[in-house]
């Protein structure tokens, strides 16, 4: 059967992979194809490359570095970063990206992933949604996190959204859960195990993955199916043979 | 000659004009089709629609070209998918040098649509194109519609029921999965395909 996937992200900004906290304050941690064949040789099923300040800045992501990482790397992954029309996705894909995956772009103009479906098929368009819990106790979602001085809170429920996208033709949504994020306290189960529910594509959870049992929590209470994380693949808090090692032996299906 | 790579519009072209560099191989990426009848070797890359993809090989006025070679023809992802009869994507006949047609799943609990992760190659008959490879490998899918068991089927994968994952009738041949991003095991599969 399908295994269970791990998903290190590589946020991108002016050609260096960085990690912030909670979205904010950037540090680098690295060479991008450095980063990218680091995890392909430790086991990553798939990357994801966010080019975190392309949307805020309203430029579409930057084709030398996919060029780069699709020439060395022989696994899947995904290139986000104000992909805003079916020729720019055209440019990411062709320059060897598998999948792309459209978040604020999206928001802007929800026919964008009906369109990216139509041109490319329904299994290269992922949809992300960065999701937070409102006072009143709804999630909602955000648009432009890249940039902390121009994220918005929008009025749209974050449920409402993957219904929607999932129609539209998200082939795969990836949640982030920004209250969780960069904190490392653990996946939103609750969250996650709501929006799994409705959404009948693969689901990938993001945010607050600090320890391996995290991971095996978001497979086994949430059932998605793959688990990003940034910083702790990035530190080398978690060495993704030995998490994949731990999830085996708990009886989640991975690849070696 | 050499090695060729059908633009047929497909967005995996350059993912897997990578790797068979990787192998040391430069593919020549080519529409046309005196180019296509005197190559060693050519490549149908694809990821996309069934419709579209068919369409655009009538466009290039490839769709007899392609069924009269008689050199190896690899079909990747989609690609694979249009070596069959028909596909119930978009209802489309396709090239019809492998007999059978494709399908979409099923949704089922637990059997989400589209199949995209890594799962498992099986074995089902001794082929070159699978030399060197364990009876049960790992690669990587990405996909709504699959081609169904039959006696072309070399390998299986199991999403609920098993399909056929590699397939392969006379110098046609197929795999369901990316081995261009299929790590080792890829490079594997497309390196015995350079040597058939």
């Amino acid at each position: 059967m399908l295994s269970r996937r791990i998903i290190p992200c590589l946020d991108v900004r002016d050609g260096k992979v960085v990690k912030g906290v909670r979205f904010r304050d950037h540090v680098v941690m690295g060479e991008i194809v450095d980063l990218a064949l680091r995890y392909r040789d430790e086991g990553a099923d798939e990357l994801v490359f966010y080019d975190i300040t392309a949307s805020p800045e309203g430029r579409s992501v930057d084709r030398g570095w996919v060029e780069r990482v699709a020439s060395v790397i022989d696994i899947p992954f995904c290139v986000a970063g104000g992909i805003r029309s079916v020729e720019e996705a055209r440019a990411v894909l062709h320059a060897g990206a598998d999948k792309i995956s459209v978040n604020s772009p999206a928001l802007e103009r929800p026919a964008l992933i009906g369109e990216l479906a139509a041109a490319f098929g329904v299994q290269c368009v992922v949809v992300g949604v960065d999701s937070l819990r409102d006072a009143d106790g709804e999630w909602r979602v955000r648009q432009y996190t890249g940039d902390p001085t121009r994220t918005q809170a929008l009025p749209r429920r974050t449920l409402d959204w993957i219904l929607e996208a999932q129609q539209r033709g998200a082939g795969e949504i990836v949640l982030n859960c920004m209250g969780s994020d960069g904190v490392r306290q653990g996946y939103d189960l609750e969250q996650l195990a709501v929006v799994r529910a409705l959404c009948h594509v693969p689901l990938i959870a993001s945010g607050g993955a600090g320890a391996p049992e995290h991971f095996h929590d978001a497979f086994a209470q949430a059932d998605v199916d793959g688990a990003l994380a940034a910083s702790v693949f990035h530190s080398g808090a978690i060495a993704i043979p030995a998490l994949k090692q731990s999830l085996a032996a708990w009886g989640v299906n991975v690849r070696p | 000659m050499g090695v060729v790579l059908v633009d047929a519009g497909g967005t995996n072209i350059g993912s897997v004009r990578y790797a068979l560099q990787r192998l040391g191989v430069d593919a020549a990426l080519t529409s046309d089709a005196e180019t296509i009848r005197t190559a060693d070797k050519v490549i149908l890359p694809g990821v996309g629609a069934a419709g579209p993809g068919m369409a655009r090989l009538r466009e290039l006025g490839l769709v007899e070209e392609i069924r009269s070679l008689t050199q190896p023809v690899l079909g990747v992802c989609l690609g694979m998918q249009l070596l069959c009869e028909r596909s119930e994507e978009g209802d489309t006949a396709c090239l019809g040098v492998v007999p059978a047609t494709v399908r979409r799943f099923a949704e089922q609990p637990g059997r989400r649509v589209p199949h995209m992760g890594w799962n498992r190659v099986r074995r089902q008959r001794e082929h070159p194109l699978l030399a060197g490879l364990g009876d049960d490998e790992w690669a990587y899918f990405v996909h709504s519609y699959a081609v169904p068991m039959g006696d072309y089927a070399l390998a299986s994968t199991d999403y609920g029921d098993d399909f056929a994952c590699v397939i392969s009738r006379g110098n046609f041949h197929g795999m369901q999965f990316h081995p261009e991003r299929s790590a080792k095991v890829g490079a594997r599969l497309l390196k015995n395909f350079l040597e058939l």
